[in-house]
C-alpha cells in the first residue's frame, strides 16, 4: 500500500512519529489562521464579562459567583471550538486518509485532541486569571485556578472528541454536539468550580484536584478510542 | 456446541415471532402487579409517622426512578451487542428502549417535585438524586437526538451504540460527583430514603411495583421492538406476509 498523497507519513512511519506529524500539521494550520484561535478566547470573555453587566458590578457578590462563571464560560468556549475539530478534516477527506494510512486511528485521534487542547484548553486556562480579575478574585487563587482549568480543560477537551466524532455525519451538528457533551461533562465542571471556590477562599484544594486529574486520567485512556470508533462509524 | 440459537436471535422474523408472543407474558402480570401494588401502597399501607399520606408517592416516584437507571443499562448493553456483534436485532432493541427511559425519567422527575413540594416546601430543590436524574433526562434526549440526527440507519446505529456506552460508564461518575456536590453545598435533606427500618407492609408493595414496572418495561419495549422491525425491514417480504 502506498502513502496517500496528503499526508505527511505512511505504513512505514512509527505510530509516534506519526501522532507528532498529524499534531504538528494541526498546529501549523492553526497558526496560519490566528482568527479562529482567537475566537473561544473572544467568547469567554464577552461571556464572564457579562455577568457584571447583568447581575451587579459589586465584587464582592461576583467573587461569590465567580468559579461558576469561570467554569462555565470555560466549558462553553470549549465547546465552541470543538465544531471545527473534525469536520474541515472530513470534507477535505484527510479523516479518510486516516482510515486507510495503515496508521493506528486512536493515536491520530489522540493527537488531533492534544491540539485541540493547545489550540483551546490551554490558551482559556491562561486567560482565565485575569478574568478572574475582573470577577474580584484575589490574585492568591491564581494558581489554584490555572492548576485546576487545565487538568479540566484536557477532560472537557477528551469528551468533546468523542461528541465531535459523534456528530460527524449530523448537518447542522452545533447544538446537538452541545447536548451530547455537556451532562458528560458535569463531574469536570463540579469538581472544578469546587477547586477554584477553595481557591479563592484560600483553602487547600488537593482533594478535589485529585479528583480532576483522575478524570483526566480515565478520559486520556477511553476516550480516545470511542472517538476513534465515532470517527471510524462518521467517515465510513 | 451447537450455535444455531445465537444465530437465530440476529433474524428479524424470529425476533419479530418472539416478541410478539412473549409481550402478553409481561403485560398481563405487569398489569395485575401494578394493580395489586396500588391498592396494597395507596390503602393498606400505613401511613408514615413523619410524613402522613404524602410519602406514597414513593409508589411510583422510586420504581420509576429505578427503571430509568435500569432501562439505560439494557440500552447501551443492546447497543453494545449490536457493535460487536453487527446484530440489527440488538440496535433495534437499543432504539426502542431510549423512549421507555426518557419517559420513566419524566415521571421520576415529575413525582419526586410533587412529592417535593410537601416535604421542602417547594417543587423544585436540588437534591442529588433529582439533579442526578436530570442529567440522566439530557443523555437520553442527547442519544434520541444523534439517533435522530443521523440519516444512514446503519450509521445512525452505531454511532448512537457508542453514545450509549459513553454514557453508560459516565452514569455511576456523574451520580457520584452530584453526591459529593450536594454534600457540599447543602444541609442533609429532611428527607432520608434509605431507611433499613421500612417496615414489611410499606416495603411489600414498593417491591411488588418495582417488579410490576419491570414488566411493564419489557412488554412495552418488546411491543416497540415488533414495530421498529417492521419499520426497518419494510420492503422484506416477510414483513408482507406477516402483516397479510
Amino acid at each position: 500500500m502506498s502513502a496517500p498523497e496528503n499526508l505527511p507519513f505512511g505504513v512505514r512511519t512509527g505510530a509516534l512519529a506519526a501522532a507528532f506529524k498529524v499534531l504538528n500539521r494541526d498546529l501549523r494550520l492553526a497558526v496560519r489562521r490566528p482568527g479562529q484561535l482567537l475566537q473561544p478566547l473572544a467568547f469567554f470573555a464577552v461571556v464572564t464579562l457579562l455577568f457584571p453587566l447583568g447581575y451587579t458590578p459589586e465584587l464582592e457578590k461576583l467573587r461569590a459567583i465567580a468559579p461558576g462563571v469561570l467554569w462555565v464560560g470555560a466549558l462553553l468556549a470549549s465547546m465552541l471550538a470543538l465544531e471545527s475539530l473534525f469536520r474541515e478534516d472530513a470534507a477535505d477527506g484527510t479523516l479518510e486518509q486516516f482510515l486507510i494510512c495503515g496508521q493506528p486511528l486512536v493515536g491520530l485521534i489522540a493527537a488531533k485532541t492534544l491540539s485541540h487542547w493547545l489550540l483551546t484548553g490551554l490558551p482559556l486556562t491562561l486567560m482565565a486569571p485575569i478574568l478572574g480579575i475582573a470577577l474580584g478574585v484575589p490574585v492568591a487563587a491564581m494558581p489554584g485556578i490555572l492548576s485546576s482549568l487545565a487538568l479540566g480543560s484536557v477532560t472537557l477537551s477528551l469528551i468533546g472528541a468523542v461528541g465531535a466524532g459523534l456528530t460527524l455525519g449530523v448537518r447542522r451538528g452545533g447544538v446537538l454536539l452541545s447536548l451530547l457533551t455537556l451532562p458528560l461533562a458535569v463531574p469536570v465542571l463540579i469538581f472544578g468550580a469546587r477547586a477554584t471556590e477553595l481557591a479563592i477562599a484560600g483553602e487547600s484544594l488537593t482533594g478535589p484536584l485529585y479528583l480532576l486529574a483522575s478524570l483526566a486520567v480515565l478520559g486520556a485512556t477511553l476516550a480516545p478510542l470511542a472517538a476513534a470508533a465515532a470517527v471510524r462509524i462518521g467517515v465510513e | 456446541m451447537n450455535w444455531t440459537w445465537f444465530h437465530k436471535f440476529g433474524s428479524p422474523p424470529h425476533i419479530y415471532r418472539i416478541a410478539g408472543s412473549l409481550a402478553p407474558w409481561f403485560g398481563w402480570p405487569a398489569g395485575l402487579l401494578i394493580i395489586a401494588a396500588l391498592y396494597a401502597g395507596l390503602v393498606l399501607a400505613p401511613p408514615d409517622y413523619q410524613q402522613g399520606d404524602g410519602f406514597r408517592i414513593i409508589y411510583v416516584h422510586a420504581p420509576s426512578a429505578w427503571l430509568s437507571v435500569m432501562i439505560y443499562g439494557v440500552m447501551a448493553t443492546a447497543a453494545a451487542i449490536g457493535l460487536i456483534w453487527r446484530m440489527k436485532v440488538a440496535h433495534a432493541a437499543a432504539a426502542s428502549c431510549a423512549g421507555i427511559g426518557a419517559w420513566f425519567t419524566v415521571v421520576s422527575l415529575i413525582t419526586g417535585m410533587l412529592w417535593g413540594k410537601p416535604m421542602w416546601g417547594t417543587y423544585w430543590v436540588w437534591d442529588p438524586r433529582l439533579t442526578a436524574q436530570l442529567v440522566l433526562l439530557f443523555l437520553y434526549l442527547g442519544y434520541m437526538g444523534l439517533r435522530s440526527g443521523i440519516d444512514d440507519l446503519g450509521r445512525a446505529d452505531r454511532a448512537s451504540a457508542v453514545l450509549a456506552i459513553v454514557g453508560v460508564i459516565n452514569i455511576p461518575i456523574i451520580r457520584y460527583s452530584v453526591e459529593w456536590w450536594n454534600s457540599i453545598h447543602q444541609a442533609p435533606s429532611v428527607m432520608k430514603m434509605d431507611r433499613p427500618s421500612m417496615p414489611m407492609d410499606m416495603l411489600a408493595p414498593l417491591l411488588m411495583m418495582l417488579l410490576g414496572f419491570t414488566l411493564y418495561f419489557a412488554a412495552v419495549m418488546l411491543v416497540r421492538l415488533r414495530a421498529e422491525i417492521l419499520r426497518r425491514e419494510r420492503s422484506a417480504s416477510w414483513v408482507k406476509e406477516a402483516l397479510q
